[in-house]
């Protein structure tokens, strides 16, 4: 769905010396699957990101709620349908999975990763970083490094901005209430971009800020720490005006 | 109990108030729509949380009090059994009768023949979850004995022929504009120049109820602990007229859920510093009342003690979900909650709102019977961090969320929509070509959205509910797939 995103990453550790892969046997965590109620529909893909990424040193990924799914629901599937062998498996995986703010500054012991962005900027804690990871200010001192980056406090940070994956269809009006809140939130500190660890999040929140033309709109935080002097996010690019408060992906 | 080969059964239907007429998204969507209840609410809600959060934050030792209050209610519902049998002896050792109720209706039963046989056609209540729970005023009022309310915002509530929309604080969708209005409508006594200041309103309220506590023969209760080792049963409250009911009439009934114990007087010192904080945000609550049996010459002379299961034995048989009878109903949960902030407790049908009400309620009355609770959620886990008794209910709420779809698989031949779309999913995630072409097969969606560069409403089921308010990046033109095989292909 994001491109960008996956991008962005892949390009802030490969800066940082890091040889990355990208195992195409990779599919997805699961995490809709569990939170929905389909448990057992989940055990292939929680087998399959087992077996996939058992040989690497460490697993990182671009979302606090994937890691929170890898690192908190695997070991309840593998527990409930699969072998004794498949928990240990996925709880040897889950170890060394990270949400890519931990990888940097707990793994790396890095924060600051060279980044250049000379924007005004507002960072969402997303409630699985925040309250599943406890990722803490890892996000922060990384955006803190950055160079020109103007980073305003956001009130009420640590509000759900209303996402909760299929929550944001079953409940969609409660859903928008919540995000109504948020965006009231995020355009009251006057930043251009809003910037969070999740793309789903983000998709929410910006996705609403496009909808009611705010001219504010979200980008990933690793697309953030990607961007540098040499090679800066263009924004406002003519063919490329239009996509740009849609999403993370469209901020280039 | 334990090792019998049926499941215990669940709450009844037909009476008590644990089920609603409708389903939350629907019910919330009218809630949401309340622009005086979303005022009431987010107000409340914002300044119980701070007043919480600051008391919360002066005890060093708050993470250790917390696990304390969970390893002891832990403990408790491991040795259940034992300990309700060591309470029976303690309180009929002192006086006290104690009658034993599977479900509402046979609680309700047990009540009204009390009353009956004293003869009087009026009783005064403490505020009580689960008297509510079982629908005991209906129950009475069905059979000529009024049951006043004598918590001030009970009453509001009973005064407004109105349901509490909140554990703690049942009037919180009101405003004191609204409580006079009510006041003026519904109390026969009250002055018509009543204004709407709280103190002009708490007074109304305490020269209305003041003769009945002096009247009154009966009064009914519910308790916050009830001691397995005394026999001593407690509850907490802000205002001094639990206490009225408590000691004035010559006999009180006591209806408690079974999950209400704890072992020992001791441990009272935990719960005690865990309760007042995450409810009211106090230190300490104003009053505190403890009663043992019956003490001649003291107090209510005669004393009935009703143990009401009604359904959370069948909590207690499901290890992934038993957590919830952990709860001491101190509301923190609501109020943290971004849902219940905005929808209410209305919204959730049950007596039980809010994030312990969406694991609470489906348990009691099985799953089918609130099915939409537990995704009334967006799973962002504040309600776990303030718990204090560290009930992990994102983690239950997923649990039921698959309780649920297990048991409508189970008895349906035809799987639902939803769980043939997530087979679907699951299949095409389980192979890797698959999803690279799935992925691919989203540039579709470009012929979508060209004119202003994102997607705008698209009317179709499941797009129109995201697509309502939020717009839609068009997919991209490159997956990461396909930009990675180009970069690094080969490269593993």
């Amino acid at each position: 769905m994001f491109p960008e995103v996956g991008k962005a990453t892949v390009r802030v550790l490969e800066r940082l010396g890091q040889t990355v892969g990208f195992p195409a046997e990779q599919t997805c965590c699961g995490q809709m699957h569990v939170n929905t109620g389909y448990q057992k529909q989940a055990l292939p893909l929680v087998e399959r990101f087992a077996d996939v990424f058992a040989a690497y040193d460490a697993i990182v990924a671009p979302s606090g709620s994937c890691v929170g799914s890898v690192r908190h629901q695997h070991a309840v599937i593998a527990k409930r349908f699969g072998s004794p062998g498949l928990v240990e498996q996925v709880e040897a995986v889950a170890a060394k999975t990270y949400e890519l703010s931990e990888f940097l500054v707990d793994v790396l012991g890095v924060t600051d990763v060279g980044a250049y962005f000379p924007h005004r900027v507002t960072y969402h804690p997303t409630c699985h970083s925040l309250r599943m990871l406890r990722v803490g200010d890892k996000p922060i001192q990384l955006l803190r490094a950055v160079e020109a980056l103007e980073l305003v406090e956001l009130p009420d940070a640590d509000q759900c901005c209303g996402f909760g994956g299929t929550f944001a269809i079953k409940n969609s009006d409660t859903s928008m209430a919540m995000l109504a809140d948020k965006m009231r939130s995020v355009l009251d500190t006057g930043a251009e971009m809003c910037t969070a660890g999740d793309s789903s999040c983000l998709m929410h929140i910006g996705g609403g800020l496009s909808r009611i033309r705010a001219g504010a709109k979200t980008v990933h935080l690793a697309q953030i720490l990607a961007a540098t002097r040499d090679d800066p996010m263009v924004l406002g690019r003519a063919e490329r005006q239009a996509e740009v408060h849609a999403g993370p992906e469209a901020v280039l | 109990m334990l090792g019998l080969p049926t499941m215990p059964p669940p709450a009844p239907r037909g009476v008590g108030n644990l089920r609603g007429e409708e389903k939350f998204p629907d019910a919330a969507r009218r809630a949401l729509a309340d622009t005086q209840l979303r005022r009431n609410l987010g107000k409340a809600t914002t300044t119980i949380r701070a007043k919480r959060a600051q008391v919360v934050a002066e005890l060093p030792d708050w993470e250790e009090l917390r696990e304390a209050g969970r390893q002891l209610k832990v403990h408790t519902m491991a040795h259940l059994p034992d300990y309700l049998a060591q309470l029976e002896s303690a309180v009929s050792a002192r006086g006290g009768v104690v009658h034993w109720a599977r479900d509402a209706a046979e609680a309700n039963r047990i009540v009204v023949d009390l009353v009956r046989g004293k003869g009087v056609d009026e009783v005064v209540k403490v505020k009580s979850m689960a008297t509510q729970e079982i629908g005991l005023n209906e129950a009475l009022e069905a059979v000529g004995v009024a049951a006043l309310e004598t918590d001030l915002a009970e009453l509001i509530v009973q005064l407004g022929h109105d349901k509490p929309s909140h554990i703690l604080v049942p009037a919180i969708h009101r405003n004191r504009a609204e409580i006079r209005e009510i006041f003026l409508r519904e109390m026969a006594d009250v002055d018509p120049t009543l204004t709407d200041e709280p103190a002009a309103l708490a007074g109304a309220a305490r020269q209305h109820l003041r003769r009945k506590f002096l009247s009154a023969k009966v009064a009914i209760s519910g308790a916050n602990f009830g001691i397995a080792e005394t026999g001593t049963l407690g509850v907490v409250e802000s205002e001094g007229n639990g206490r009225m009911c408590l000691t004035l009439p010559d006999t009180l009934i006591t209806i408690m859920g079974i999950e209400k114990l704890v072992p020992r007087w001791q441990d009272l010192e935990v719960f005690l510093q865990l309760l007042p904080r995450s409810s009211t945000g106090e230190r300490m609550n104003p009053y505190t009342s403890m009663w043992t049996g019956v003490t001649p010459g003291d107090g209510p002379q005669e004393f009935h003690l009703i143990l009401l299961d009604n359904g959370r034995t069948a909590v207690l048989a499901d290890a992934d979900g038993r957590d919830a009878l952990n709860c001491i109903r101190c509301s923190a949960c609501l109020n943290v909650c971004p849902v219940y902030q905005r929808t209410g407790g209305h919204a959730y049908g049950s007596v039980y709102p809010g994030p312990i009400g969406a694991i609470l309620s489906p348990q009691l009355t099985g799953i089918e019977d609130n099915a939409s609770l537990p995704y009334a959620s967006s799973l962002c886990g504040a309600c776990y961090d303030v718990c204090p008794v560290k009930i992990n209910i994102p983690e239950i709420l997923v649990h039921l969320r698959a309780k649920h779809t297990e048991t409508y698989a189970a008895e349906h031949r035809v799987p639902s929509a939803e769980a043939s779309a997530m087979s679907a999913a699951a299949w095409v995630m389980s192979s890797p070509n698959r999803w690279t072409y799935a992925l691919r097969g989203g540039r579709l969606g470009r012929m979508l959205g060209r004119k202003r560069g994102v997607i705008g409403e698209v009317p179709l089921p499941l797009a129109k509910q995201w697509t309502d308010a939020r717009d839609f990046a068009r997919p991209p033109k490159q997956t990461f797939r396909d930009w990675w095989a180009a970069e690094h292909g080969g490269e593993r």
